[in-house]
């Protein structure tokens, strides 16, 4: 071996139940390099560098630090390596200070002393140029500062090799270069660091090498400086794959929700949406393909009236009185009793969409509680209903009183579906509809959404398989960073031109 | 106006009433910085009374004439059974993951049955007296030096039981703890955030248990120096130290989590309960209203400090949830 490595993982193969996230990988960090591990959402990057902290352990596989052959069964295993990951959902205590939340959990000999903990903070902030301040309590610190926190953290306890997962995720650009000047200082002074992300151009900018999985493969690596945005969008999407996704041409489509200049902004004030423009047709599947957290939960929440709008129009044109309406500014009660037939199958299916301890009935209730007599509620109407999804979706359930919590996963999701597409919406949107489902359900879903379609009605399907978008939708939106970054035919665009698309801002030419 | 020898006695009332609630108070401190919300203080309380009041009668029963082995006996045995109770709590809340509030709930139920069924014990074991008494146990706990007999200052601070004294040397000691030592900062990173805890090596599980057994066994020590000193060692089923424990609670929300804010608010608490005692004029209707007071304060006390939202005023994060590893 020419290099000496850092880390070595040999044949890590990882399972959750039925779902290989990560199947015999072979990944190498070269001492003092920095290595991006580059992949799509649920491409298994997470999971591979999770039993690199401790977090997970492998089911088979050999991992060397250092050449050496190490276990890491807990988190404490892992800085005894020496590897310190910072994750993406920071873990500190927001009444503590810097300082506190650094030596959190050491064990140490002698007396507690905060006082000397600070001033070796305040060394190795001045060695790397961090801006803390150790005595700064955790809220009253920026996001950019409590991820420097989370760097100290490690470096304090010793770490010389770094995972960073996606820390760009939540800065500025200004701040991910800072970040990026602190991980080059980390790399001049030897320690070996590998930044998960997905994001091209950062991939480009800070790194020396970059690894690329795909759905849990390793697909390979390139150096940095042989590698553009081109090629590496080609390993990270591959080659098409059939599925054989049944998709008939639509009928008449017709234009049923404009979205003219959509801009939104999250209670932290960062722009979520940014003049986003497009038509969902009635008749026809509209995808929305994007790496995750470029805005698709709040496209979505903004239509269902749950998500506050700072500037645009939603304009819904009603297909029985041929009547326009601007669905600004009304909640989802106002939403429905102006007429407009909107289901929405969230992410969260079952904090948004059903009520995990009641039964299907109860749950079909949610949608009806306001029918019925007086004080009472209709009981039987959801009842039928209930028995209806049950027989006609094949829901694996003992009874319609059983607490949906209980179900798997792809029955609860037959229920939430077969609840929302019963009240014959005009509108049918859906977030991640088949997620964690085997392939079965699936295609029960998928032909679900098909029919919904022959029927006239506009399904908005926001997915994170590209194959699956391509084969289902009929035109794509393109989602990045909030914006539109490409409205496109399903039928005729390939795989890398979306995965380019994806990962790029706002393209001249949209195809 | 008080003449100064009323002045004196509603003070001296108002030290021992607040005996009983800080020690209730410190003890809750404790558990609730690991995230806990204990509200079994005052059956802990009651299981400290009645624990330490067994070991003083069997004792006097057999014969035991030394107050000072009386009064080891008592402690150890009021902690331990505090402890015990404390452990049920712990074991329901954190392995079996119950539902903080409604186990504590239970918990007083259960620590003032208890307690009232050994009294009553007691009493019948006693050949059916009125009021069972351990005079000897208790002599040792009301005990104080010449110093207490000398002039208003002797009066004013040396004339309480060492308990009195205890309290405020565990409360100042729990300031230390929490706030100046490794363990400390481990233990309030629990109660803030247990999966920041779990992920920095902590035993969230370890330091909750021991956080609950020790800290029940603190504030069984107010159901102690109740039984022993405050109504100098009798039993009384008359529920009052119900009413103490919960009191003990409320003064924990009133000192913002913090055991030197104890001390003083237990004595203000102690102080606006019998001040009805030297106001003129009060029916039995306007006295009931004085007694309600200690509550009074510690409502006004949440309203203000949620209204200036100071971050370290506010009560721990995970105050009340369970934890549990695997839900991310």
């Amino acid at each position: 071996m020419a290099v000496p490595c850092a880390i070595k993982m040999e044949n890590i193969t990882k399972r959750f139940g039925k779902v290989v996230a990560n199947d015999h990988i072979n990944l190498e960090l070269h001492e003092g390099e920095i290595l991006s591990l580059l992949g799509e959402n649920g491409s298994g990057k997470t999971t591979l560098m999770n039993q690199l902290s401790g977090i997970y352990f492998p089911d088979e596989g050999q991992i060397y630090v250092h050449d050496k052959p190490v276990t890491i069964g807990s988190p404490k295993d892992a800085f005894d390596c020496g590897i310190g990951m910072i994750h993406q959902h920071f873990k500190l205590v927001d009444v503590f200070t810097a300082t506190e939340n650094i030596v959190l959990g050491l064990e140490g000999e002698g007396k507690f002393d905060l006082k000397a903990a600070g001033a070796k903070i305040k060394e190795i902030c001045d060695r790397y140029g961090f801006d803390i301040k150790p005595d700064q309590k955790i809220y009253d610190m920026s996001v950019s500062q409590k991820q420097t926190v989370e760097i100290v953290k490690v470096l304090y306890r010793g770490a010389d090799i770094l995972i960073l997962d996606e820390p760009t995720a939540v800065l500025t650009p200004q701040e991910t270069d800072k970040l990026f000047d602190i991980m080059r200082a980390m790399k001049a002074d030897g320690k070996s660091l590998i930044i998960i992300t997905h994001k091209l151009h950062e991939v480009l900018d800070v790194s020396d090498r970059v690894a690329v999985l795909r759905k849990g493969e390793y697909i390979g690596d390139v150096m940095t400086r042989d590698a553009d945005q081109q090629s590496l969008t080609d390993m990270m999407v591959g080659h098409s794959v059939t599925l054989n996704i049944d998709r008939p041409e639509p009928k008449n489509p017709s234009p049923r929700l404009e979205l003219r200049n959509l801009t939104v902004f999250d209670e932290l004030g960062v722009k979520r949406l940014d003049n986003v423009s497009f038509t969902a047709m009635g008749g026809e599947i509209l995808g929305v393909a994007g790496v995750a957290g470029s805005g698709q939960k709040e496209l979505l929440e903004s239509i269902a009236g749950l998500y506050p709008i700072r500037s645009g129009e939603i304009i819904y044109h009603n297909p029985a009185s041929g009547k326009d309406e601007n669905l600004v500014g009304m909640d989802p009660l106002d939403i429905k009793k102006a007429g407009v037939g909107m289901s929405f199958v969230p992410e969260d299916r079952l904090g948004m969409g059903l009520v995990g301890t009641m039964g299907m009935t109860g749950n079909m209730m949610l949608r009806s509680w306001r029918k019925g007599k007086g004080l009472f509620v209709d009981q039987k109407g959801p009842e039928d209903l209930a028995n209806h999804i049950w027989r006609e979706l094949e829901v694996v359930t003992p009874s319609t009183s059983f607490p949906v919590r209980r179900m798997s996963g792809g029955n609860v999701q037959k229920v939430l579906v077969g609840r929302e597409i019963a009240q014959e919406p005009a509108v049918l949107m859906s977030a991640y509809a088949v997620r964690g489902l085997d392939i079965n359900t699936s295609y029960a879903i998928y032909n679900l959404l098909t029919e919904e379609k022959m029927k006239g009605v506009a399904v908005i399907y926001v997915g994170e398989d590209l194959d699956v978008l391509l084969e289902l939708c009929d035109r794509l939106v393109v989602l990045c960073g909030g914006q539109v970054s490409g409205v496109v035919d399903a039928r005729r665009i390939t795989k890398e031109e979306v995965g380019l698309l994806m990962t790029q801002h706002r393209k001249e030419e949209a195809v | 106006m008080l003449t100064q020898d009323q002045l004196l006695a509603l003070i001296n009332s108002a030290i021992a009433f607040g005996t009983v609630i800080m020690l209730g108070a410190i003890g809750e401190i404790l558990i609730e910085k690991a995230g806990n919300l204990n509200l079994g203080i005052p059956g802990i309380m009651y299981l400290g009374g009645i624990g330490g009041m067994i070991a003083a009668f069997y004792y006097e029963l057999g014969g035991g004439q030394s107050p000072v082995v009386g009064l080891i006996l008592s402690f150890l045995c009021s902690m331990i059974f505090a402890a015990l109770g404390g452990l049920i709590y712990a074991f329901l809340t954190i392995t079996l993951r119950a539902n903080q509030n409604v186990t504590g709930l239970t918990l007083t139920i259960f620590g003032g049955g208890v307690a009232n069924f050994f009294g009553a014990s007691l009493n019948t074991l006693a050949g059916g007296v009125g009021q069972i008494s351990v005079p000897v146990t208790s002599s040792a706990y009301i005990a104080y030096t010449k110093l207490g007999y000398m002039g208003t200052l002797g009066k004013l601070f040396f004339a309480h039981g060492f308990m009195a004294y205890l309290a405020i040397a565990l409360a100042i000691a729990m300031r230390y703890f929490l706030n100046r030592t490794r363990t400390g900062l481990n233990l309030r990173a629990v109660g803030e955030n247990p999966g920041t805890a779990d992920a920095a090596g902590i035993n969230v599980t370890k330091y909750k248990y021991i956080s609950i057994t020790v800290g029940a066994a603190i504030a069984g020590l107010g159901g102690l120096f109740y039984t022993m000193d405050y109504i100098k060692g009798t039993w009384a089923n008359d529920g009052t130290i119900e009413g103490l424990g919960w009191l003990a609670v409320a003064l924990v929300i009133f000192a913002t989590w913090k055991p030197i804010n104890a001390i003083w608010g237990s004595y203000l608490f102690g102080f606006v309960y019998w001040a009805y005692l030297y106001i003129p004029g009060l029916s039995r209707r306007t006295l009931e209203l004085f007694k309600m007071l200690p509550y009074l304060i510690t409502l006004i006390v949440l309203i203000i400090v949620s209204l200036r939202k100071k971050r370290e005023n506010q009560p721990p994060a995970s105050l009340g949830l369970s934890y549990f590893r695997e839900e991310r």
